[in-house]
C-alpha cells in the first residue's frame, strides 16, 4: 500500500490510476478481511469496524491527496489510513495493541493518529472528525499551505449538529475541506431510511450553500474524479465541497455483530456492484490487465497482509509503564 | 533595573498578553463570537479590542455562534499546527463544544502516542456576581481539571491575568482559562512577565490558618484576613493559579507552618475542588494538623437572578471570617 501520488484535475487514467487504485483496494480489502478471524483468536480487544465493500472511497479521495493533506476519519477508518499511506503493519500492530503500533498501543482500531502523514485520527465519537478537519483545512488556510483537509463520516453521522455548524463555517471562510459521506446505509443497525427524513443528504449541504455531490462509492474512478475536482476547488481558494457516496459494508456493524437488521439478499445484492470486481473487468475489458495481473495482484495483496500479520503479531505488547506517559508535553 | 509595573485592569491585561504573544508568534490565531467589534470593540469585555485592527481578521476570526464547530475546529487546527485561542463568550456555552474538549483535545496527546500536540486556549469567563443567572455564572473549573490531559487557569488579579495567558497560548497542552466576569475591571499592576503553571502564589502572609483560594474569593479571603488581624489572627492565602497543574507542595508547606486550612471557592462545594486540596492535605499532612480542615463553596443551587438571592448562595467575606473561627475553634487567641 504505497502513498498514492495525486492525480491531475478530474482525470482518472486507467492505466496509471486504475492498475494503482486496483491494488490498494485489494490489498486493502484483504487487510480488512481478515479483521473478524483476529477477533475471534482473542487478538483484538473491544470493537473493530471493517470496511469491506467501502474500499472504492478511501482509495478515489487519496488518489488526490498529498502527504501534507489532513484527513479525520471515524470508527470505521483503516482504509482510510491505509490508502492515506499508513503502513499495513504498524496500522495492524495497532489494532491488536502492540508496541509497534502508530500509537504504541494506547489508541486502537478507533484511535489510529500518524502525524506525518496527516492522519488526525480515526475517532471514537460519531462526527467529531468533521469538526477536526474543518480545523485543519483553517491551519492549511491560516498557513497557506495549499494543503487540503477531508473528513469521513458515514449516514448516521449526517445526523450530527457539528455537521451542520462545519458546513457553514467552512462555507463563510471558504476552508479547504472535502466532506465525504460514505452513506452505507446503516447508523449501526438503524436504516438511513428510519433515522432521516430526507434521506437525501447531499441536500443538507445545498442548504448551507456548500457545492454537493452524490458519487457512486461503489466505482473508484467515479470518487476520484469528484474527489480531484473537490479538491482543486479546495486548493484554489474557492471552498468546501460535500460528497456522499453511496456504499455499502458487506460485513457487520463490528466483529461479533449479528446482522439481525438485514437480510442476505440485501448483501449479496449489492456484492453485485462490487468496486474491485467492477475496476478488474473495466482493465480487462480495456486491456490494461490480463486476468494473469489480476491474479498476482491478490497474490501480492495476500503477500503484503500476511508480512502486515507477521510483524504485527511479533510486535511485543507496551511496557506497563507507557500507560502513564504522554498525558500531556509535561506529562503532568 | 526592571521597568516599574503598569497599572492595568484584568481585561486591559489580558488584552496585553494576546497583543504581546500575536506579535512574538504569528502562528497564533483567535476566533470567537463577535470577538471584534461588541461591547468596547473587543468581544462583551474588551479583551480582543483592537486586536483585528492590529493583526488582521485573518488572524482575529467573528465566528458564527456555532460553539461545537468553533471548539472542534480549534482542536483540529491546533493539531494540524496552528496555535489557537477559541473565545468563548461564557463558560456554561462551552459545555456546547464538550466533545472538541474533553474527547478530542484533552486525548489527542496520549491516545495517539506522543504524535500530537494541541496547542489550545479555550478563553472563556465563569462566576457570579452581576446578575446573568443560571446559565451565564457558573464556576466550571472543578469539571474541567477533572479531566486527564487538560490544564485550567483561574486568575485572581491582572498580573496573574497577563503572565498565565501568555503562558497559556505558549503552552503545547490544551488549557482551559477561566476568567471571572465580575472582575474584569479589577486594576493592579503589571510586570508583562510570563507565569509559569503550576506555581502557587502566597497572596498575604500568615501563622495561624492557611486559607486557599482563587479568582473572587481571594479577594474576599484578604477582606476577611484583615478582619480577622483586627482580634489578633494570622490568615495565610495561598492562590494555586493554575487547578491543574496544581501546586500542592506550597499548600502542604503553608498548612505545615499554620497546622490548619480552609479551602474557598466560588464553584459549588460539593464535589468541589476544594474536596481535592482538603483530601491531599489530610493524607499529607495529618500529623501536622491542628483540626480538621474545612472548605466553603456555593451552594448546591443553580445561580439565581435576582440580587439578594445570588448573594446568598455564594461565600462572602463573613462566612470566610466565620470558617476561620470555626476552625480556630478554641484555640482562638482573643485580643486582650
Amino acid at each position: 500500500m504505497n502513498t498514492l501520488e495525486a492525480i491531475e484535475h478530474g482525470v482518472f487514467d486507467l492505466a496509471t490510476d486504475g492498475v494503482e487504485a486496483l491494488k490498494a483496494m485489494t490489498a486493502i480489502r484483504e487487510f480488512e478481511s481478515r479483521l473478524p478471524g483476529y477477533s475471534k483468536e482473542g487478538l483484538i480487544r473491544g470493537s473493530t469496524h471493517p470496511s469491506v465493500g467501502m474500499e472504492a472511497i478511501a482509495v478515489g479521495v487519496s488518489r488526490s491527496l498529498r502527504a501534507a493533506d489532513s484527513i479525520a476519519s471515524n470508527h470505521r477508518g483503516h482504509a482510510h489510513c491505509l490508502a492515506k499511506g499508513a503502513d499495513p503493519g504498524r496500522t495492524l500492530a495497532e489494532i491488536l495493541g502492540r508496541r509497534d503500533g502508530y500509537c504504541g498501543g494506547k489508541g486502537g482500531s478507533m484511535h489510529i493518529g500518524v502525524k506525518e502523514l496527516g492522519i488526525l485520527g480515526t475517532n471514537g465519537i460519531v462526527g467529531a472528525g468533521i469538526g477536526l478537519a474543518t480545523g485543519a483545512a483553517l491551519a492549511a488556510q491560516q498557513q497557506e499551505s495549499g494543503a487540503v483537509a477531508v473528513a469521513y463520516f458515514g449516514d448516521g453521522a449526517s445526523n450530527q449538529g457539528v455537521l451542520a455548524e462545519s458546513f457553514n463555517l467552512a462555507a463563510i471562510w471558504k476552508l479547504p475541506v472535502i466532506f465525504v459521506c460514505e452513506n452505507n446505509h446503516f447508523a449501526q443497525s438503524a436504516t438511513l431510511e428510519e433515522m432521516v427524513a430526507q434521506p437525501e443528504i447531499r441536500r443538507r449541504g445545498e442548504a448551507y450553500g456548500v457545492p454537493s455531490f452524490d458519487v457512486d462509492g461503489m466505482d473508484v474512478e467515479a470518487v476520484a474524479n469528484a474527489a480531484s475536482e473537490a479538491a482543486v476547488r479546495a486548493r484554489s481558494g474557492e471552498g468546501p465541497t460535500f460528497l456522499v457516496a453511496d456504499t455499502y459494508r458487506y460485513l457487520g456493524h463490528m466483529a461479533d455483530d449479528t446482522e439481525i437488521y438485514r437480510t442476505r439478499e440485501q448483501v449479496e445484492a449489492w456484492k453485485g456492484r462490487d468496486p474491485i470486481a467492477k475496476l478488474a473487468a473495466r482493465l480487462l475489458e480495456r486491456a490494461v490487465l490480463t486476468q494473469q495481473d489480476i491474479d498476482a495482484i491478490a497474490q501480492e495483496a495476500i503477500a503484503e497482509v500476511d508480512a502486515a500479520e507477521a510483524f504485527a503479531k511479533a510486535s511485543p505488547f507496551p511496557e506497563t509503564a507507557e500507560a502513564f506517559t504522554q498525558v500531556s508535553e509535561d506529562n503532568r | 533595573m526592571n521597568k516599574p509595573a503598569q497599572q492595568l485592569t484584568i481585561w486591559r491585561a489580558l488584552n496585553a498578553a494576546l497583543h504581546d504573544e500575536f506579535t512574538e508568534d504569528p502562528s497564533v490565531i483567535i476566533m470567537g463570537e463577535d470577538i471584534t467589534t461588541w461591547g468596547t470593540g473587543g468581544g462583551i469585555y474588551g479583551v480582543t479590542r483592537k486586536m483585528a485592527e492590529t493583526f488582521g481578521k485573518h488572524r482575529v476570526r467573528d465566528t458564527p455562534i456555532s460553539e461545537e464547530a468553533l471548539i472542534s475546529a480549534g482542536v483540529g487546527a491546533a493539531m494540524a499546527g496552528t496555535r489557537t485561542v477559541v473565545e468563548i463568550m461564557y463558560s456554561d456555552f462551552s459545555l456546547l463544544g464538550a466533545d472538541g474538549l474533553i474527547n478530542q483535545a484533552a486525548k489527542s496527546r496520549y491516545m495517539f502516542g506522543g504524535q500530537f500536540a494541541t496547542p489550545l486556549v479555550l478563553r472563556s469567563n465563569g462566576g457570579s456576581g452581576i446578575g446573568k443567572a443560571a446559565q451565564h455564572s457558573q464556576s466550571l473549573e472543578t469539571l474541567f481539571a477533572h479531566i486527564p490531559g487538560l490544564e485550567v487557569v483561574v486568575p485572581s488579579n491582572a498580573n496573574d491575568a497577563y503572565g498565565l495567558l501568555r503562558t497559556a497560548i505558549k503552552s503545547n497542552n490544551p488549557t482551559i482559562f477561566l476568567e471571572h466576569k465580575g472582575m474584569y475591571y479589577d486594576k493592579g499592576p503589571v510586570t508583562r512577565e510570563p507565569i509559569p503553571f503550576g506555581q502557587a502564589r502566597v497572596a498575604r502572609e500568615g501563622t495561624d490558618l492557611t486559607i486557599v483560594a482563587t479568582q473572587l474569593m481571594v479577594s474576599r479571603s484578604l477582606e476577611a484576613a484583615e478582619e480577622l488581624a483586627g482580634e489578633g489572627i494570622s490568615v495565610e492565602i495561598i492562590d494555586p493559579r493554575t487547578l491543574y497543574p496544581l501546586d500542592m507542595d506550597s499548600i502542604y508547606a503553608s498548612v505545615r507552618k499554620t497546622r490548619h486550612l480552609l479551602v474557598a471557592h466560588e464553584a459549588v462545594r460539593d464535589y468541589g475542588w476544594g474536596g481535592e486540596i482538603m483530601g491531599n492535605a489530610v493524607q499529607e499532612c495529618w500529623n501536622e494538623l491542628d483540626a480538621a480542615p474545612r472548605r466553603l463553596g456555593a451552594a448546591r443551587t443553580p445561580i439565581p437572578y435576582s440580587e439578594e438571592l445570588e448573594k446568598a448562595v455564594i461565600p462572602t467575606a463573613k462566612d470566610i471570617v466565620s470558617e476561620v473561627r470555626t476552625a480556630l475553634g478554641t484555640k482562638v487567641v482573643q485580643p486582650a
